[in-house]
């Protein structure tokens, strides 16, 4: 399993907070897993998370999106972060 | 000491403690960063901030990390509120205690730079007219992007 989860105006765009994936060896890396989301769930899954500006992590470490992904992982998507 | 929570905070409660850490400490600084009543014109009724529970911490805790590891500190203080807030709040708090002032300006500085564009919190201004996510500044990244360099 990939535990997903998704902040702040990704998640209100999306309507989804975490959600967990089946993992197969075809979700290879992070822009794997994106390519997969945004086939399977259409057009606003696609202009959401091929915004350029989209940051994900994965076990809470930042990523770029050709980092591996192993069964178990914890990917995250969200915007840049405006905390302070 | 790296906290993340929806209370108010007490500035002296927090630097009374610090300075309690050690004898050799000189000099604290402290940060405090406010909810402002204005901005882009739009009066700001209330701030909403939310965070990544886990990774929030540990990026906080590698910032602070960096910082002990470029100066000469002796105990840094980060508490960073999340939830509701209102105008004039208290958002968070940086305190920085060392020897002598230098590193401890400096560090706070280094600190604040990068929660801004590193650590995992969201800020969300809900308004009269509707509400709105903030935009990362542009100034923020190229303070940021200032400390990479040097």
């Amino acid at each position: 399993m990939i535990e997903v989860l998704y902040f702040a105006r990704i998640r209100e765009d999306l309507d989804v907070e975490r959600e967990q994936l089946e993992w197969t060896g075809g979700i290879s890396d992070v822009a794997a897993l994106i390519a997969y989301l945004c086939d399977e769930r259409g057009a606003a899954w696609s202009t959401t998370l091929r915004q350029e500006n989209l940051l994900v992590s994965v076990n809470q470490a930042m990523v770029n999106t050709d980092h591996q992904l192993a069964d178990g992982d914890e990917v995250a998507f969200f915007p840049p972060v405006t905390g302070g | 000491m790296i906290r993340i929570q929806p209370e108010d905070f007490s500035v002296d409660a927090e630097v009374t403690a610090l300075r309690r850490q050690s004898r050799r400490i000189g000099a604290i600084v402290t940060f405090i960063g406010l909810v402002r009543d204005l901005n882009d014109d739009d009066e700001i009724r209330t701030l909403f901030l939310e965070h990544y529970p886990g990774m929030t911490e540990k990026s906080l805790t590698k910032i602070v990390g960096e910082a002990m590891q470029r100066w000469e500190l002796i105990d840094v203080t980060v508490v960073h509120r999340v939830g509701r807030l209102q105008p004039e709040d208290q958002i968070v708090l940086v305190a920085v205690a060392s020897g002598h002032r230098k590193s401890a300006f400096a560090a706070a500085e280094f600190i604040m730079d990068y929660l801004k564009t590193r650590a995992p919190f969201w800020k969300k201004e809900e308004t009269a007219t509707g509400s709105r996510w903030l935009e990362t500044r542009s100034s923020d990244i190229e303070a940021s992007a200032e400390w990479d360099r040097n």
